[in-house]
């Protein structure tokens, strides 16, 4: 001890101290209640099978839907200026605040038989997205895709648009531009919102349970599993939600030098 | 058409913003025209009109026979449809690829094979003696290399216009003037047209065979380098070549001094001015020795100026009692700041000032012979 430093104060230290015991304990109880002798068993079950397969494809078609149709919206937004953008923003932030089981309801109130464009898709195309995977697929990117929009909205609007003057200087029109300058400029957040929408779309319980129902082998996702297992076969429950677990740590792991500072 | 025998000619009018920008530029084929002018002039903003990043409201651009900007007959070619190169400030490069790449972009981008575009690249690389670096990325450059590789990129889709937007700002000192001198010899072997934005008038001088001094979005200068320095217009030329201007109006062998012409943020009226004769206070002739009338500009070089403790006694006919502002030592002379009824600048020798034992806040004679005062009308 060269020099001397103020102490922070100690009710604050403390406070902070049970917020990460708040978060820490969980984790810790989750880890000690697993049943790590049959893990490899509960994992195999056909159930977790189905869940684990089902979650895998339904997350990642979510996060194609989401960087398909949000990537050119977050260029939208970021690059042109129309009115009522604000609007459009708000709308495209709303599902991260809206609880998933109303997101789920309004699916259901467009997407349904019964709903604005569900009708017709069922009569003319014969399509039907309730109680189906690409229900499920639906429900995730509804949670999922505003995280990729904002995400790389962010990236466009930080980026440093003088190299697209640059290329077209250079002579490229606007599509090359955007190939070869600007999607490789911005390329670090499309990564991470893919990242963070693939995570997001995994982990989707409300929507999906509301919209496409829980169906085994359809559209019974890792989630649900998860509630439903707890029940009938906690073990089961236990050891999805260590995969789920796992996942996250990879995730916040991997996006660390985006969140987590030099520490 | 060759690019060789494109001229430029300009006549940019467009508002945004503040700026209100109403500019005619034309230049010739191996021309190199320096666009001089303070912050803020609307600089940029012409290199990017005629860059085709930003449209003219009225007016018409055109380079040889081809007809760049002309909302009149509603044509316009954008920035990727231009014959044009540009050196952008801070050069820009692509951060994300090899020096190789980023001067392949612009043939690439223009059609060629991606095999010819490299030849072509290197071919530039090696041109402005960077051909080891051609793996590397921009980051691993140095401010003078990164610039170069800026102009060798500009200049390999072989435009018939190169734009250079303040090209050496960013580089420090010591490598300013090596890049300087580069940037002359590849300016001098380039035939097409060039438009240098600056605000340093060494640049105009060592790069560019004519100066266009842009003020407020016009221009209130232009002719050759030796035009306008010889016979500056207003006070921002005349600061940048460190000399005095004043302005006033001419009776034969005298000029009556508007208030506003006592050099730059005279002060008016506050009649601390003695002057030769007329003695009027707030009141000030210069005694010249060729005859003027009417509206004149007074050019007065620094060196000119004698400093005296005393009233001197000289045969110089132009004596006043100013106040010593401040001095700044400009490698061998002391430049002295004087205020008073004139502001002026005298060069004097480290040693003079010694020796008259100058301070600032003193009072202090000045003198000038008439035959060193340059006049001609405003």
């Amino acid at each position: 001890m060269t020099t001397p430093r103020r102490r922070p104060p100690l009710g604050v230290v403390v406070a902070a101290g049970v917020a990460v015991a708040f978060f820490a304990l969980p984790l810790v109880g989750l880890v000690r209640r697993a049943s790590w002798s049959t893990l490899a068993d509960d994992l195999g079950s056909p159930d977790a099978r189905s869940a684990l397969g089902l979650s895998l494809v339904c997350s990642l078609s979510a996060t194609a839907l989401s960087v398909l149709f949000g990537m050119p919206l977050a260029w939208v937004l970021a690059r042109v200026r129309f009115p009522g953008r604000a609007f459009v923003r708000g709308l495209v932030l709303l599902p991260l605040v809206l609880p998933p089981v109303v997101g789920g309801v309004a699916l259901l109130s467009a997407f349904s038989r019964q709903g604005i464009v569900g009708g017709y898709l069922y009569d003319w195309f014969g399509i039907q997205l309730t109680f189906s995977t690409a229900g499920a697929v639906l429900a995730e990117t509804f949670v999922a895709l505003p995280f990729f929009v904002i995400t790389v909205e962010a990236g466009l609007r930080s980026m440093d648009r003088r190299y697209e003057d640059v290329a077209a200087t250079l002579g490229a029109a606007r599509r090359v531009s955007f190939q070869r300058v600007t999607l490789p400029l911005v390329a670090p957040a499309v990564i991470a919102g893919a990242v963070l929408s693939w995570a997001r779309a995994l982990g989707e319980f409300g929507a999906t349970i509301t919209f496409a129902g829980n169906i085994v082998g359809k559209t019974q996702t890792l989630p649900l599993a998860v509630y439903l297992q707890l029940e009938s076969n906690p073990d089961v429950a236990i050891a999805l939600s260590l995969v789920l677990l796992v996942v996250s740590l990879t995730v916040i792991v991997s996006l660390r030098e985006r969140w987590l500072g030099p520490s | 058409m060759t690019l060789s025998v494109m001229t430029l000619s300009a006549h940019i009018a467009l508002r945004l913003g503040t700026l209100d920008l109403g500019v005619e530029v034309d230049v010739g084929p191996g021309e190199v025209l320096a666009l001089l002018g303070p912050n803020g002039a609307g600089k940029t903003t012409v290199l990017r009109t005629l860059a085709g990043l930003e449209g003219v409201d009225r007016g018409r651009i055109t380079l040889g026979d081809q007809v760049l900007d002309d909302p009149t007959a509603g044509t316009f070619a954008p920035a990727e449809r231009r014959p044009v190169g540009v050196v952008f400030q801070d050069h820009l490069l692509f951060p994300h690829l090899s020096v190789l790449d980023n001067v392949a972009f612009g043939p690439r981008a223009r059609g060629a094979t991606k095999a010819a575009a490299r030849a072509t690249a290197r071919e530039w690389i090696d041109r402005v003696g960077l051909g080891d670096l051609a793996a590397a990325r921009p980051a691993a450059l140095s401010g003078g290399q990164a610039q170069r590789v800026a102009l060798a990129r500009a200049l390999a889709t072989e435009p018939g216009l190169l734009l250079l937007d303040e090209p050496l700002a960013a580089l420090d000192a010591g490598t300013r003037a090596t890049v300087r001198r580069d940037l002359r010899r590849h300016l001098a072997a380039f035939g097409g047209a060039t438009v240098l934005v600056t605000h340093d008038p060494l640049d105009a001088l060592a790069l560019a065979d004519h100066v266009a001094i842009l003020e407020h979005g016009r221009v209130t200068q232009a002719g050759t380098i030796t035009e306008v320095t010889s016979r500056p217009r207003t006070p921002y030329v005349a600061e940048l070549i460190g000399v005095n201007l004043l302005r006033g109006h001419g009776e034969g062998h005298r000029v009556d001094l508007d208030d506003a012409g006592r050099g730059d943020g005279a002060r008016t009226g506050d009649g601390a001015l003695t002057t030769d004769g007329h003695g009027r206070r707030g009141h000030v002739s210069v005694a010249i020795a060729d005859p003027a009338s009417g509206p004149t500009l007074l050019l007065i070089r620094p060196q000119a100026i004698a400093l005296h403790r005393s009233r001197p006694d000289t045969s110089a006919r132009n004596q006043w009692r100013c106040d010593i502002a401040g001095f700044d030592l400009l490698g061998d002379h002391v430049r002295v700041r004087l205020t008073g009824g004139i502001d002026l600048v005298a060069d004097v020798t480290p040693a003079a000032v010694a020796e008259l034992g100058l301070t600032e806040g003193q009072p202090v004679w000045a003198s000038v012979k008439a035959t060193e005062i340059t006049t001609y009308p405003q």
